[in-house]
């Protein structure tokens, strides 16, 4: 027997030894579920890091309003087969209350305020640890991120003044009305997200496999026609076959011309992408320093 | 199916890289991800966009490593960073450290996960303080592989004289430290020589390249499956009707070999069982060891809770209050006299007092200074702890996991000090 782990296997390790430690720290953690691939990731995990116990953690999704149908129904579904708790912070209900104002003109998105959205619902649920599937890999100010990020009170990310964090062991030591985000799969890179779905088998919605879809061209993607987008003069619908990479808002969330229709077939794609997978998220596109603008003031 | 299955097993290397400012360590990292293709379109557009903002007429490397807004604006690097790519052989995991400010704070943080240190030197410059200083951290993390890339061979003409200068400068300091395996490569990260690619400038060198280096060396060695020591993380009691009487223990392993039938005894309790199963989401396993997270199942009903450890009754670590530690001080504001802090080892925490500081060392020299014990940001002491409660400890150099701690503020809640047991 040789006494070593493939990455999957050492990153699977690393990533529940993490759960358990929110599990253990915190009085009330959550894991923030959006129904892309890296949090039913996380879900996964959560199932491997507690069983044969129920995972006793619940989740929360932060939502739109604008969501692709199948993201809902995937969600419920999961829950019910999990047997855990959802918590859901609705952004909709936000912009009734008017803690927020709904962006105008074409480029509209829900994608900005949501932070308010997910704030409230930490402070309304007294969450002291919100579990993400972020990665380093994914954008330049997420490569700077720790396993378990402080927020102050007004869940703030102040990156220059980050806590050293040292071999595995996690600082969880907070003042009142402070919480901490933790990512358990920082490690992870796309690859290994995918990698780890085909060999566990784990079932991902429908979205991330190639599929037909009546879309509209806009800033180089494909952008999936819904309700919730309005279509300029000279713009025009078409019907290809494109699958998602990321998953987000329905109205910020481009997917790309595909014929990946089997998991094997997405990983070759990934491993041959030329593109990051962010590359077609119109929420990162809003300057160069776009995400660490919105991790700042407490975006996922 | 079978590129699947390559991928599929993948070993994990995690490296950090050292050096000081205007080394090329920027530009090192972006050729190692320029190189292995791991550079994507629109992250190329975007450097080339920035490149020639700055009235650059080549692509800087470097932007490939910029981060934070007020990195890109000041052009320097504030935080560690971490970076990955991957080669058909394994998957590598950069801690990406700054060369100058809060220099030791950043590298260690960087070097306490790292299987290997990178640490550049200028070939025009050799040896100089910050190398020593850099080495000696990866030394004192106890990082068991040291790469030195004698870096910009373009500028002394690619001479194999001015190679052995440094590698014969760095010889002559390394009888000081405690790496069992140090290596040298001659580079250019400029142009990509001995990076990954075979250089034609230096035919004279018939060692291997950087990338292919970091392919191959031999990691799995590193872990400890000697001594077992698994801290228990937290107890799973299911109460479902199927696992009713459930009780396992969850942690990961931090060493050695465990299997079901093993006696082991609980610290600090110091009782004795055996164990039943080890029990994974896949099903029961034969055997675990580290860095495997597993739960653990007893023949006995005895008390186990989060900050036990369980451990082979022949093969025990310290039981202590007391623990030498050679500590690393993180913080802006040092310690008071007798000041007590709040104390994380494993999956143990308590209160703790520096009661004595033994001496501070001079990371340049090496040399133990006895005469100034006042503790400043970045300082390595010796110092001795008291906990108020036992902890279950072995030596730094052993294990790394159950030989590590750190210190937190009681009242402002920051990490300000890693400590390593050294008995």
């Amino acid at each position: 027997m040789r006494y070593t782990l493939n990455h999957l296997k050492e990153l699977e390790a690393e990533s529940i030894f993490v759960m358990r430690e929110v599990f253990a720290k915190f009085d009330n953690p959550v894991i923030l579920f959006s129904g892309g691939k890296d949090s039913i990731v996380l879900t996964h995990l959560a199932r491997k890091a507690f069983w044969p116990a129920r995972v006793p953690i619940p989740l929360m999704h932060v939502d739109t309003g604008h969501n692709f149908p199948e993201t809902i129904a995937f969600r419920d579904k999961l829950v019910e087969k999990m047997g855990v708790k959802l918590i859901v912070g609705s952004v909709q209900e936000s912009i009734n209350k008017g803690r927020v104002a709904e962006e105008k003109g074409k480029n509209a998105s829900r994608n900005a305020l949501q932070t308010t959205t997910l704030l409230d619902t930490i402070e309304e649920h007294h969450i002291d640890a919100a579990m993400g599937g972020a990665r380093r890999d994914e954008e330049k100010a997420r490569a700077k991120e720790r396993f378990f990020s402080h927020r102050d009170d007004f869940g703030q990310w102040d990156p220059k003044n980050q806590r050293p964090e040292l071999w595995y062991l996690f600082n969880g030591k907070m003042q009142m009305g402070e919480h901490f985000r933790v990512f358990p799969i920082s490690n992870w890179t796309e690859m290994d997200v995918w990698q780890y779905i085909l060999q566990e088998q784990i079932e991902i919605p429908s979205l991330y496999i190639a599929h037909e879809r009546e879309v509209v061209r806009r800033n180089d993607t494909w952008l999936p026609v819904s309700d919730y987008i309005q279509l300029e003069e000279g713009e025009k619908t078409e019907t290809k076959k494109i699958r998602f990479r990321t998953l987000g808002d329905i109205t910020i969330t481009g997917g790309v011309e595909s014929d990946a229709d089997t998991l094997e077939k997405i990983v070759e794609e990934v491993a041959a992408a030329r593109q990051t997978e962010r590359g077609n998220r119109a929420d990162d596109k809003r300057g160069e320093t776009a995400m660490e603008d919105r991790k700042r003031q407490g975006y996922f | 199916m079978s590129d699947t299955q390559s991928y599929l097993d993948m070993q994990l290397l995690r490296f950090t890289t050292a050096g000081s400012v205007d080394d090329g360590k920027s530009t090192l990292i972006g050729r190692l991800l320029f190189d292995s293709k791991s550079i994507f379109e629109d992250q190329m557009e975007s450097v080339e966009s920035s490149s020639s903002k700055r009235g650059l007429d080549h692509v800087d490397l470097a932007l490939f490593t910029d981060g934070l807004k007020d990195e890109r604006e000041q052009g320097i690097t504030i935080d560690v960073a971490y970076r990955y790519f991957a080669t058909p052989k394994r998957k590598f995991i950069i801690a990406d450290t700054p060369g100058h400010i809060q220099y030791t704070r950043n590298m260690v943080t960087g070097a306490s996960t790292a299987n290997l240190a990178l640490i550049l030197v200028d070939a025009r410059k050799g040896v100089i303080e910050q190398t020593c200083r850099h080495s000696f951290i990866a030394s004192l993390l106890q990082i068991p592989h040291l790469v030195v890339c004698i870096n910009k061979m373009d500028l002394v003409d690619y001479a194999e004289e001015a190679y052995q200068k440094v590698v014969s400068e760095f010889e002559d300091f390394a009888s000081k430290l405690e790496v069992p395996d140090i290596r040298f490569v001659p580079i250019s990260a400029l142009h990509g020589d001995n990076v990954v690619n075979r250089s034609e400038n230096m035919p004279w060198y018939h060692g291997e390249t950087l990338l292919h280096t970091l392919e191959t060396i031999h990691i799995s060695s590193d872990l400890d499956h000697v001594n077992v020591r698994f801290p228990v993380q937290t107890v799973i009691r299911p109460h479902s009707d199927e696992y009713h009487d459930y009780r396992g223990y969850a942690g990961r392993i931090a060493g050695g070999i465990m299997k079901p039938g093993d006696e082991v005894v609980v610290l600090p309790s110091g009782f004795n069982s055996q164990i039943k199963s080890i029990d994974t989401f896949e099903g029961p396993v034969k055997e675990a060891f580290a860095p495997m997270s597993v739960t653990i199942t007893l023949e006995d009903d005895i008390d186990v809770s989060r900050g036990d450890m369980i451990v082979r009754p022949n093969n025990q670590p310290q039981v202590t209050q007391d623990i030498d530690v050679m500590l690393c001080w993180l913080n802006n504001k040092g310690p008071q006299p007798r000041a007590k802090y709040l104390v994380q080892h494993t999956t143990n925490e308590a209160r703790c007092m520096i009661k004595e500081i033994l001496y501070k060392v001079d990371i340049n020299s090496l040399h133990r200074i006895e005469d100034d014990k006042e503790i400043s940001m970045n300082d390595i002491v010796r110092v001795r702890l008291r906990t108020t409660n036992p902890f279950f400890v072995d030596e730094y150099a052993e294990n790394r996991h159950t030989g590590s701690l750190i210190l937190i503020d009681e009242g402002t809640h920051e990490t300000v000090a890693a400590g390593m047991v050294k008995f």
